[in-house]
């Protein structure tokens, strides 16, 4: 048997077309996948094939969560321990799972069957608490339900979204999201026919007056990127990046997005690839959505079966190619230069900036990248099919985004919403309320790198310019709710081990610091603080947030520094409060 | 030709300069960990960062290009702060007795070595695989020069990478093999380039410990 599989192997490593450095992931995974673990003589053959040190394919493998240098177990059960699914009793759960199951945590069973291990946020946080077994998500898991996970019973998560005058949405529940014959009748393609027309200032002018900015976080104009793509390019050669590393916790607005109007996205990366003449683009999709990615897998060949991609697409002249790539387990990979440094076959450290993506990004060319709600928004704004470039009716177009609602709430999920709502009419009105109990304790706004919402802004109007004005960041649109039983050191002792868990470890304040603060947080929570934790924790912030190489380091201290603001007693010890 | 301040010093450098280069042709030195003026600078310990007018955050000088008009200091309460944080933090998770301009650093920025004293260290075996060097693992700050000077920027042996993540990362070699076993030379370079005597000839390994391992 072992025979058989590496002759399967064999002939996959003969199939790759890049025998380079690149295709290191992919011939990782496949490792993994078929193998359970990658071997001593696997990773040699591997990098004997593709050119790669063997010392530093350890160093990928030991780096990315889902890939394992020892021997695995045919079933694999992660359990999500992020903040939402720990908030719904998710330790609870695994702990009953590994004693079923009479295992150690991560630990493979003797006979080879099982292993049981925790996962960072699997952007399931609708349906929490989450898991994995293998591949497949499982949702809303409870003790009781343990017998039928472990006999492969279990259900996939329903990707509905809520909202009124979508436009991201809007062909939700009128398309199979595999058809691009459905995604055509409803006026899929609309954008990048129009786009064809049009010369390259025209499409930028579009997009600069749609006012789109980037939905990944950033909040970067969309604009700007193509603009600068575009003339650092000049005429050689340039990249088109989809960045569906989505893993920040709270955030499952791409996964939905792929799952129920791929082709949109599609869309949008050929309209971008038109404006900076990129001839090749990557869509790289977390390790975590094998779902999302085996359907993206179809759309692309259906796209090329159908003229969209490849040379000469619909007798324009121009040509481009998509590849799908897997992430393997890794949050900082959705840092755009980590992602590039993934794809390109290493280890997923941010790269100092300057350069910028859009003059030196994927193997050194100019690039653009962009997430995945931004390029599905692309082709809205230009399936508008106005011919003039300054229009009222383009700018609403950019009046919705998604929001990802979470936590406890009475109805979590996807809301597509005009900017400028209210966070508690959103929660309330929208969300149905608070769940658990009768008032909210507290408000995150942004994920885990965002931060508490003060009491006195909860009504406040969700839009760049007024959240801006009071320091706050919608980030990927992400609301976490917390009813009053809720313990404000229980949610950042799982925000900081979350970060503990995924900082890289490449720059000294984050590598140091987010282990730091978990610790501190931990022994507050369990003791009581010490005198000086107070300080210490505001000075592990400041150093991480002024100090550190890329945007992870930089919000890791976010939310714990927004929470030493609101609740300074919760961190204080007796004698720096006064109170003994 | 640049002009730019640093430290309200008006100076003239070349393009391409970096503001370490920059403040080091005026006498103001810039503390560094990683950097080593040899290598090619990975910007990863970030003690060297300095604030510069307008910028969002502290700014590497090790990697940082001047720019025209730059206003640069080197020395304000936000860069001190930074600098102090990194040195008790590392201090509390590596040991730092041979490491004498880390143990200067401390000294000059004050910075109190047990503030994190309730952390955990990253304690490892000394590693004795080799008639040449000892291994301390304990004493790694992860500046990765080791790794550097092995691979592309010297060597091209290649027998040495991190692997782990975040404060679990580690200098190690494939599959955590004895060094005889790697593609390892023994050429020496990665011992000159330790600064914190984590790597170490074995003989005066032996002689610092009284001949025991």
């Amino acid at each position: 048997m072992g025979n058989k599989k590496d002759r399967v192997f064999g002939e996959f490593l003969n199939s790759i077309s890049e025998k380079s450095r690149t295709s290191l992931l992919p011939a990782l995974l496949e490792a993994q996948e078929l193998f359970g673990y990658i071997s001593e003589s696997t990773a040699e053959l591997i990098g004997s094939v593709l050119g790669v040190p063997s010392a530093e394919i350890y160093g990928v493998i030991e780096f990315y969560s889902l890939l394992y240098s020892k021997p695995t177990a045919d079933t694999i059960i992660r359990i999500c321990t992020s903040p939402l699914c720990s908030l719904k009793g998710s330790y609870k759960i695994k702990k009953a799972l590994l004693e079923k199951l009479d295992l150690e945590d991560g630990v493979s069973s003797g006979d080879g069957l099982f292993m049981v291990e925790s996962v960072q946020c699997l952007g399931l946080c609708d349906h929490a608490p989450s898991g994995m077994v293998n591949n497949k998500s499982i949702v809303n898991i409870s003790i009781e339900g343990l017998d039928d996970i472990i006999n492969g019973k279990y259900s996939a998560p329903e990707n509905r979204a809520f909202g009124t005058n979508p436009v991201l949405t809007e062909r939700f529940d009128r398309i199979d999201p595999e058809s691009i014959a459905d995604f055509i009748r409803e006026g899929g393609f609309t954008g990048f026919h129009h786009a064809l027309t049009l010369s390259r200032d025209n499409l930028i002018d579009i997009v600069t007056n749609s006012g789109l900015l980037g939905r990944g976080g950033a909040a970067f104009p969309t604009a700007l990127k193509e603009r600068g793509a575009l003339e650092a390019s000049g005429t050689g050669e340039t990249y088109i990046v989809c960045n569906a590393d989505e893993s920040e916790p709270g955030t499952f607005k791409d996964r939905i997005m792929l799952s129920r109007d791929p082709f949109s996205v599609l869309e949008g990366i050929l309209i971008s690839a038109l404006i900076i003449g990129a001839e090749k683009g990557y869509i790289y999709i977390r390790g975590e959505y094998q779902d999302a990615r085996n359907l993206f897998s179809r759309v692309i060949e259906s796209a090329e079966a159908n003229g969209y991609l490849g040379k000469d697409i619909k007798g324009s002249g121009f040509n481009f190619d998509l590849e799908l790539r897997s992430g393997a387990g890794a949050y900082i990979c959705g840092e755009e230069t980590a992602l590039f440094e993934s794809i390109e076959g290493k280890r997923g450290y941010p790269r100092n900036k300057p350069p910028y993506p859009v003059v030196s990004g994927l193997f050194g060319k100019p690039t653009n990248i962009n997430n995945v709600e931004t390029f599905s928004y692309l082709s809205r704004i230009m399936g508008s099919n106005k011919t003039k470039i300054i229009d009222s009716e383009l700018k609403t177009l950019s009046g919705t985004r998604l929001f990802c609602l979470s936590g406890d709430i009475k109805r979590p999920g996807l809301y597509e919403l005009p900017f400028g709502i209210s966070l508690i009419d959103l929660i309330n009105d929208w969300g149905g309320g608070v769940s658990g109990s009768d008032n909210i304790k507290t408000i995150i706004l942004g994920g885990a790198s965002g931060s508490f919402v003060p009491e006195e802004h909860w009504n406040i109007a969700l839009d760049q310019e007024s959240l801006r004005a009071v320091g706050l960041s919608m980030g990927s649109g992400v609301i976490m709710v917390f009813n009053e039983s809720r313990d404000v050191r229980d949610i950042l002792v799982d925000i900081t081990r979350f970060f503990s868990h995924e900082s890289c470890g490449k720059c000294y304040p984050c590598q140091l610091g987010t282990r730091k603060q978990l610790e501190i947080v931990e022994k507050i929570r369990s003791a009581a603080p010490s005198l000086g934790d107070f300080s210490r924790l505001e000075d592990i912030g400041f150093t991480m947030k002024d100090a550190s190489l890329c945007g992870l380091g930089q919000t890791a201290s976010s939310a714990l520094l927004s929470a030493v603001k609101i609740w300074p007693e919760l961190f204080k010890s007796g004698e720096e409060t006064g109170v003994k | 030709m640049i002009t730019l301040y640093i430290n309200n010093i008006k100076t003239e450098v070349s393009e391409e300069t970096t503001i370490l280069e920059a403040a080091g042709e005026l006498g103001i030195g810039i503390d560094t960990i990683c950097y080593h003026e040899k290598l090619t600078p990975p910007g990863l310990c970030r003690q060297c960062v300095v604030e510069v007018e307008g910028a969002r955050v502290l700014l590497p000088s090790c990697i940082t290009k001047v720019k025209e008009g730059m206003v640069v200091k080197t020395d304000s309460e936000r860069v001190i702060r930074a600098r102090k944080t990194i040195l008790e933090m590392l201090a509390s998770s590596t040991d730092l007795t041979d490491s004498p301009e880390l143990n200067d650093q401390i000294k000059r920025y004050g910075a109190d070595t047990d503030r994190f004293n309730n952390s955990e260290e990253r304690n490892y075996p000394v590693k004795d695989d080799n008639p040449f060097y000892v291994r301390e693992y304990s004493k790694c700050i992860l500046c990765e020069r080791c790794v550097q000077v092995c691979s592309s920027d010297i060597q091209f042996s290649y027998a040495l990478t991190t692997a782990g993540r975040g404060y679990d990362n580690r200098i190690t070699t494939f599959y955590d093999k004895n060094l005889p076993e790697t593609t390892c030379v023994f050429c020496g370079n990665c011992v000159a380039a330790c600064p914190t005597a984590a790597l170490i000839p074995r003989n005066e390994f032996l002689n610092r410990n009284g001949g025991v391992l």
